[in-house]
């Protein structure tokens, strides 16, 4: 009787947040599955009828290297992130009072600078005149005609610069809930350092592993402003694809076709990790707070 | 196992201060004190995962001092238990020699053996969140032992549990150190656990040892205030020899209180300064003057409190300038005499040698015995 009640108001309470994601997000992903499969009309918009064309063009040539550029870059750039967040998290984590709020605050300082001056700030940097291409030719490392800018290298580097604290922040949330007692137990049982880490931490911070996975490599997928500003026509990603089918090309449908198939590549990834997380509820029923 | 002039800081706070200590091997060596007195410090210390500032530490002759905790033939129980919350509990006994790359099946006939030590095969699949603290505290014990360590740490592993589990545990434990014949050094706050559990129990208190001995030795010969009221609680006396009484037998001049007659351990003279300690229970109390020689102490008093303790009954009675505490079985339901009440005076007794001398008195340690406030006393005549 209660629970049931319980449940009653669970649903009242979270009707607004649903009929906004059913109306401004479930409906247009919809209508955007549905115009995948529309003729174009010469003004940017879609003709009536129906018809399997932008989903045939789909396999025109250029797209499949598109497609792997993308995902690629995105999968690179997640493990990189996920590589360089860990053992930053685990610092934050185990630093005490001062410390602790510094570093979060450096994770944090980047996100008050507009998102596109940060960009063109790398543009600047990996410009042929800028200060790393400079200061890499000074050392010897680079030759005068290798462009730092303008390529996949380019579009990973700011990719992995800019979506960094999102990793960052995931992992530090878990490790600063993590008993880092667990650590010394580990070792107490002769484990060295490293093998604590692998086989107690890491299990340990689980769930913002997958959250920082999500945060990095969803966005990274349908990155469009990074490649269009430092990736140049090889750095191309599938975001621009879409927009130029949109600006450019005033083809609805086939940057619908694009997006649709973009949202399945992210869906798929996602419901992986839910289906895996469901079984590692179903192993660890609760999480102690305190034993 | 042994310590040699070990010290600690932590910033301006001395954790532990020039201890040395040796333990045999296959004793249950208790550190027993308060909280923040450096026993937790000078056990992280053996383990490995606090380095000494200054001092040494051996394990069979061999110094360890500075080999990593993981290299140390030591293991520790942790207070929180610090089971692994992803691995089971069949896992969470294997992880120590799956670290070490033993055999699978050498690794599954181990695990199978401490599983049956603490009886929980039924619970190897389990997962640590669902067993009850007591489950825990045993794998957290057979996750030690499969090492095989030359000593067992253990970091207060019954503060967690409720009275009834912890009495058993401490059956069990007892049993354990039993069956593996390895040295155990537990640490503790709790005097009932370390007189109960141990061979040899050392009092620390600011970092220091006060005291090594026996449960018995240190309960009944305490060397100093601290021990006497930290394990159990005591009544102290100040004074003067006032007469040598025979060899062995002194009178002390107290200011405040009657003259106490007691055995001198410690060969005071004529004039010296004594502190005694006398606990409660070697105390009698009566409503008649007890029939006594001239090696009893008899004095009047006024009972201020009475405290039923269901095993037995506290008073606190006022003799003159002292309040004392006294600890008696009491008889109420089996004599038809009319138990002693507040209010009432009465006669208090002890034998001489009842009494012990302490070496080192101070005054802060009388805080450690919980002395009702003097105004309760007052209340009390107050409704009378």
């Amino acid at each position: 009787m209660k629970a049931s009640t319980g449940k009653a108001n669970e649903w009242f309470l979270s009707l607004p947040s649903l009929m906004w994601l059913l109306i401004l997000f479930l409906l247009p992903t919809l209508l955007i599955f549905a115009i995948t499969f529309k003729p174009p009309d010469q003004f940017g918009g879609f003709a009536p009828g129906w018809t399997l064309h932008t989903v045939e063009s789909l396999a025109q040539p250029n797209y499949p290297a598109i497609i792997w550029r993308t995902i690629y870059l995105s999968i690179l750039t997640t493990v990189v992130c996920i590589l360089m967040a860990t053992p930053v998290g685990y610092v934050i984590a185990r630093s005490r009072g001062k410390w602790r709020q510094i570093l979060l605050l450096l994770v944090i300082v980047p996100f008050w600078t507009s998102f596109l001056v940060r960009i063109f700030a790398w543009k600047v940097l990996l410009h042929p005149d800028g200060a790393i291409k400079q200061a890499l030719l000074a050392c010897h490392i680079v030759s005068t005609d290798t462009s730092l800018l303008y390529n996949s290298g380019s579009v990973l580097l700011v990719m992995v610069y800019n979506f960094l604290p999102f990793a960052i922040l995931p992992i530090y949330a878990a490790a600063a809930k993590f008993d880092f007692r667990l650590v010394e137990a580990a070792q107490d049982l002769g484990a060295h350092k490293f093998q604590s880490f692998m086989r107690v931490f890491i299990p340990g911070i689980w769930r913002g592993l997958i959250t920082a996975v999500l945060m990095v490599f969803i966005p990274a997928l349908g990155s469009y402003v990074i490649p269009d500003i430092v990736g140049g026509p090889s750095g191309e990603m599938i975001g621009n694809k879409i927009a130029q089918r949109v600006f450019v090309d005033r083809n609805l449908p086939h940057a619908s076709g694009l997006s649709a198939f973009l949202t399945v590549a992210v869906l798929i990834p996602m419901t992986l990790v839910m289906v895996m997380q469901k079984r590692k509820q179903k192993a660890e029923p609760l999480i102690e707070e305190d034993a | 196992m042994e310590f040699e002039n070990v010290s600690k800081r932590f910033g301006s706070i001395r954790a532990v201060a020039d201890v040395s200590l040796a333990i045999n091997k296959g004793e249950f060596f208790s550190l027993l004190g308060p909280s923040g007195c450096g026993k937790t410090t000078l056990l992280r210390i053996l383990a490995g995962f606090e380095r000494p500032d200054s001092g040494r530490v051996y394990l069979n002759g061999q110094d360890i001092t500075h080999i990593p905790p993981n290299k140390r033939k030591v293991n520790t129980i942790f207070q929180s238990y610090a089971l692994f919350p992803h691995l089971t509990v069949r896992e969470n006994i294997a992880f120590g020699l799956k670290i070490e790359k033993r055999p699978r099946k050498e690794i599954d006939d181990e695990v199978g053996r401490m599983l049956a030590l603490i009886q929980m095969e039924d619970h190897a699949h389990k997962y640590p969140d669902m067993i009850s603290g007591g489950q825990k505290q045993r794998v957290a014990v057979a996750r030690a032992l499969i090492k095989r360590p030359e000593v067992l740490l253990l970091d207060e592993p019954l503060a967690a549990l409720d009275l009834k589990l912890r009495q058993r545990m401490l059956i069990e434990l007892d049993l354990i150190h039993d069956e593996v014949g390895i040295t155990f050094l537990y640490v503790t706050h709790d005097q009932g656990e370390a007189m109960s559990l141990s061979d040899r129990i050392a009092v620390m208190d600011h970092g220091a040892i006060e005291q090594v001995g026996m449960p018995a030795e240190i309960y009944e010969t305490p060397r100093t205030s601290f021990v006497a009221a930290f394990i159990g609680d005591t009544n102290f006396f100040e004074g003067q020899v006032a007469e040598m009484i025979s060899n062995e037998y002194l009178r002390l001049a107290i200011d405040g209180f009657p003259d106490v007659i007691c055995f001198n351990d410690k060969e005071r003279r004529q004039g010296d300064l004594v502190y005694l300690s006398v606990r409660p229970e070697k105390i009698r109390i009566s409503r008649e003057k007890p029939l006594s020689n001239q090696y009893h102490n008899v004095a009047p008093a006024f009972v201020e409190d009475v405290i039923y303790q269901g095993a037995m009954t506290k008073f606190w009675v006022k003799t003159e300038d002292y309040r004392l505490a006294i600890i008696q079985q009491h008889s109420r339901f089996l004599l038809d005499e009319k138990p002693i009440r507040w209010n009432e005076n009465v006669w208090i007794s002890w034998h001489a040698d009842d009494g012990f001398m302490l070496e080192r008195y101070r005054e802060a340690d009388e805080d450690l015995m919980g002395l009702p406030p003097t105004h309760v006393g007052e209340t009390a005549n107050n409704e009378s």
